[in-house]
């Protein structure tokens, strides 16, 4: 105790005498213009761009894309493709959050590598992943067939493939939570009469619940703006099988550009309200913290 | 409602290391049992297995006549007190006090009255919208207890109640935890690594070291009539002489010490000796032996005195300063023993105090590290 708060000072110390050289030698407005320069022009300008050119042939193109049906329907596909997503990846997220954080088994360190491995493979050789298993030939394809289930160039595929995608990010966001909450309000919880399911639905989820809303959040992100697994899989089938982003990828090449700009807004401006929405999930989780 | 708890034979081993070896006691119903042993010593796990938070490899559990190893804790209906608390953090006081009635399905007036009437007993009635972050240690602590005494338990599991809180509090809690026990006589089973605690609280003290019982007696005999060398050495602070068995004497220094019957005759052994049970003398009496007056520290009403005996071994004696007839620094005196244990050299080696933080000096062994510190011989 006596023996860390003595060392702790100094460290703080150096670490702030570094921080003054190093703005010292640059003088005071620099890193701050080229920090915000960064931000505005790497982030600002293309959101700018989209804007600008979503509205430049002026604004009834805009109603008139909304009420085109394939625009309707492109939106309502992402909208339920995202939906399965999230419940799924937030109940078997948190199923497998539970047992990395909790369970000792032999070859926990590579389920726990395995998790990150959407993030490490290429979205389009996810796609063709799931086309070897699914497609005419794969393993799966003929279990399906028979059953007259069309999982390749529809729904389930996409839907697949877009979860496969998404898997990390609650598991990623809950098992640190999980792991800091520790055992014994749980436990406490038991010696009180609680059963598994009153203490899972009482306590824990209450504990854990702003780290899994910013996991459901970046789910949801990544599975609207989701783009190559999906365009493999789901043969971009006009008004049936094509999403959001593969209407933009569609607009663009029929030279729709307004119409491509227009959809292509209209997610952005989804995931900037989401991402506002985890920045305040954020600030209030670590204020709780405190 | 209380209900005595009785283990019998327990067991418990995490991989290779057996953590709770054969272990059997009773706890008397009504009172508080006190597990006491240094950290490691398996005193934790054998609670957590009477609440069902840990299986008993094999034993048996009984609580108030009934068996209860096999039974889930929800089944146990004990209340726990966990040392750092683990009160529900998204909770506010009433609804932590409330949920071992809400679980249970109580009635909303009658749950709602039994919270007042908890947070009334532990004195936190003006704090109950507070939650636990806006509480202090000692506040929390008193909190789990409510918490964990609404449902009405048949008896009370404390592991460590007090052990997270600074020295002030802990004393604090401890004189107000023996006027609820005895305003609510349930049986109560406390572990603790603090002797002081253990000796105040509980009229029955368990101690126990790796994993094994040393001795299960009343605080006095604990004190007075130690087991075992360990137990000596633990509880409370002891001086260690070595010298030979004769006659049934322990012999050492030109002096001896009794009740050494047990041993054989030319065999090594050593006295456990309390610092209050040494005398000293100008002149020599019956059985004394002379020693030399190291260092003297005066703490106000008492002092330390570090001993050298004639054989070089050093003790240390705590004495009132009115009994010290002005001994001081450098004298040559005469030591005499009022009370002394001996035991057989390996009977076990010394003990190691509690915790971590175990420092000895030579001859020397305590269990409370700061005494040792205050009273390290040669610090000038």
């Amino acid at each position: 105790m006596t023996a860390t708060q003595t060392r702790q000072p100094p460290a703080r110390k150096a670490a702030g005498l570094r921080r003054t050289s190093l703005r010292r030698r640059l003088g005071p407005g620099v890193l701050l213009a080229v920090a915000l320069a960064y931000v505005l022009v790497l982030l600002l300008g293309p959101l700018g761009g989209i804007v600008y050119y979503a509205f430049k042939s002026g604004i009834s193109v805009v109603g008139q894309t909304f009420t085109q049906p394939d625009v309707q329907h492109a939106f309502y596909l992402t909208f339920i493709i995202m939906a399965i997503t999230v419940i799924v990846n937030t109940v078997f997220g948190v199923l497998v959050a539970l047992v990395l954080a909790r369970d000792r088994f032999p070859g926990k360190r590579l389920v726990s590598a395995l998790v990150d491995l959407p993030l490490a493979v290429s979205p389009v050789i996810v796609g063709l992943m799931a086309v070897l298993l699914f497609g005419t030939g794969g393993w799966f394809q003929s279990f399906f067939a028979a059953r007259g289930i069309q999982v390749i160039f529809a729904l389930p595929s996409m839907v697949l493939v877009t979860i496969f995608i998404s898997i990390p990010f609650v598991i990623r966001e809950v098992v640190p939570v999980l792991q800091e909450l520790g055992l014994e309000e749980e436990q406490a919880a038991w010696t009180l009469g609680a059963s598994k399911a009153q203490t899972f639905f009482r306590v824990t989820l209450p504990n854990i619940r702003w780290g899994l809303l910013y996991g459901i959040a970046l789910s949801a992100a990544r599975a609207i703006g989701e783009v190559g697994a999906v365009l493999i899989v789901s043969g971009s089938i006009e008004g049936k099988t094509e999403t959001a982003t593969l209407f933009i990828l569609r607009a663009f090449d029929q030279y729709q550009d307004q119409q491509g700009y227009i959809v292509a807004l209209t997610l952005a401006v989804f995931s900037i309200v989401l991402l506002i929405g985890i920045e305040t999930f954020k600030r209030k989780r670590t204020r709780e913290a405190r | 409602m209380a209900g005595a708890i009785t283990v019998q034979g327990l067991t418990k081993t995490f991989g290779e290391f057996r953590a709770v070896d054969n272990v059997s006691f009773e706890a008397r119903a009504g009172e508080i049992t006190a597990l006491l042993g240094p950290s490691g010593s398996g005193k934790s796990t054998v609670l957590r297995m009477i609440a069902g938070l840990e299986l008993p490899d094999s034993g048996s559990i009984w609580v108030g006549g009934e068996e209860h190893t096999d039974k889930t804790p929800q089944e146990r209906r004990l209340g726990f007190v966990f040392q750092h608390y683990a009160l529900f953090r998204h909770m506010n006081v009433r609804q932590n006090v409330e949920f071992g009635l809400k679980v249970r399905k109580t009635l909303r007036a009658e749950a709602r009255s039994r919270v007042d009437e908890l947070l009334d007993l532990v004195g936190l009635a003006p704090f109950g919208d507070r939650y636990p972050d806006q509480l202090s240690g000692g506040q929390r602590q008193r909190v789990a207890l409510a918490r964990a005494l609404a449902p009405r338990p048949g008896v009370l599991l404390l592991d460590e109640p007090f052990g997270a809180l600074d020295a002030h509090v802990r004393q604090e809690l401890r004189r107000w935890l023996d006027g609820l026990h005895r305003e609510l006589g349930v049986t109560s089973l406390l572990v603790t690594h603090d002797q002081e605690e253990a000796l105040e609280l509980a009229s029955a003290v368990v101690v126990m070291r790796r994993g094994r019982v040393e001795q299960a007696a009343p605080p006095v005999d604990i004190y007075n009539r130690p087991a075992t060398p360990f137990v000596a050495g633990f509880v409370g602070a002891s001086n260690l002489v070595k010298g030979v068995v004769r006659e049934g004497e322990l012999r050492f220094a030109g002096s001896a010490v009794a009740d050494a019957d047990h041993l054989a005759d030319g065999s090594d052994a050593q006295a456990y000796i309390r610092p209050h049970d040494v005398l000293l003398t100008a002149s020599p009496v019956s059985r004394s032996f002379p020693v030399t007056v190291d260092r003297r520290t005066n703490l106000g009403w008492q002092s330390k005195l570090q001993l050298r005996l004639g054989d070089g071994q050093a003790i240390f004696a705590e004495l009132p300063n009115d009994e010290l007839n002005g001994i001081d620094e450098g004298q040559d005196v005469h030591a005499s023993l009022r009370n002394a244990k001996v035991f057989s050299l390996d009977a076990g080696e010394p003990p190691a105090g509690p915790g971590e933080g175990t420092s000895s000096t030579e001859g020397l062994h305590t269990s409370d590290e700061d005494e040792v510190l205050a009273s390290r011989p040669g610090h000038d």
